[in-house]
């Protein structure tokens, strides 16, 4: 039997890793990528309180997680096409038209 | 014991794919990977008793917004960011304060583990059949919040075609 924790772990590692590679990376598309898995370390945590207390909610909390991940996605991926034409560039750091 | 090895299986794929979606160079090769890690942990929906969200997790997510991310990096020339510094001036204060982070999260699960004591899950027929009972609660209780959400997808949808212009 794997206990609840044991997925609150697995949890915490992939939302750390996820943490490190938004705040690191200077590709956006790496960021974005790095969001989803952050995405998903929530959705595991949720599913494993969700099967700890034998209460369906967890799982339709996760099923809004995902339809926002998609929204996200589309949005963000429009946003660097978008941003991609004027500038040619996909560098977080090189995206500063708003910066004084 | 086996769900024990298949729990480890899993989560060993889900942290070695995620770990290298983070510091590949190659974009490609982040979104297979992120393909890989995104497969585990639909592994670990299906050893969780949630057959509907794992189906949901291979279509949407593995099938869906992979393709979604895979279509863009086909459409940007990466061939210069290639070349160039993969990690920001400040990664070293970024990955301390992510661990920052992260630290806090083992604390967090410590001490709750230590006062609540997870104890056994609730039996396995309490989520059975699963997918029934998630769309009896999806349309019962969280009627509301599913409209929302489709008017999320509605605006994400519109936003989307807006951005793909040719002049915004």
């Amino acid at each position: 039997m794997i206990s609840t924790s044991q997925y609150l772990w697995l949890g915490m590692v992939l939302f750390t890793i996820g943490a490190i590679g938004v705040v690191t990376r200077r590709n956006v598309i790496i960021i974005l990528m790095s969001i989803e898995l952050i995405l998903n370390a929530v959705n595991i945590n949720l599913v494993a309180f969700s099967r700890l207390f034998g209460d369906v909610s967890g799982q339709v909390f996760a099923i809004f997680i995902i339809t926002d991940a998609a929204a996200e996605a589309a949005i963000g991926l429009g946003i660097i096409i978008a941003f991609f034409r004027n500038r040619e560039t996909v560098l977080a750091d090189e995206m500063d038209l708003l910066k004084w | 014991m086996l769900d024990q090895i298949v729990f480890y299986f899993f989560a060993a794929l889900a942290v070695v794919s995620a770990i290298l979606v983070v510091t590949r160079r190659n974009v490609v090769q982040s979104a297979i990977f992120l393909i890989t890690a995104l497969l585990a942990t639909a592994g670990i929906f299906l050893q969780l008793h949630a057959e509907f969200l794992f189906i949901v997790q291979v279509i949407l997510y593995a099938g869906g917004i992979m393709v979604l991310f895979v279509f863009v990096i086909m459409l940007i020339n990466m061939d210069v960011s290639l070349h160039q510094l993969q990690f920001n001036r400040q990664w070293w204060l970024g990955l301390l304060l992510a661990l920052v982070v992260g630290a806090e999260l083992t604390i967090a699960i410590a001490i709750g583990r230590s006062h609540t004591a997870f104890g056994e899950p609730a039996p396995a027929s309490a989520l059975e059949p699963s997918t029934q009972l998630v769309g009896k609660v999806l349309f019962n209780e969280y009627m509301l919040p599913f409209e929302i959400a489709s008017i999320l997808l509605l605006v994400a949808m519109i936003g989307a075609v807006v951005m793909a212009k040719k002049k915004i």
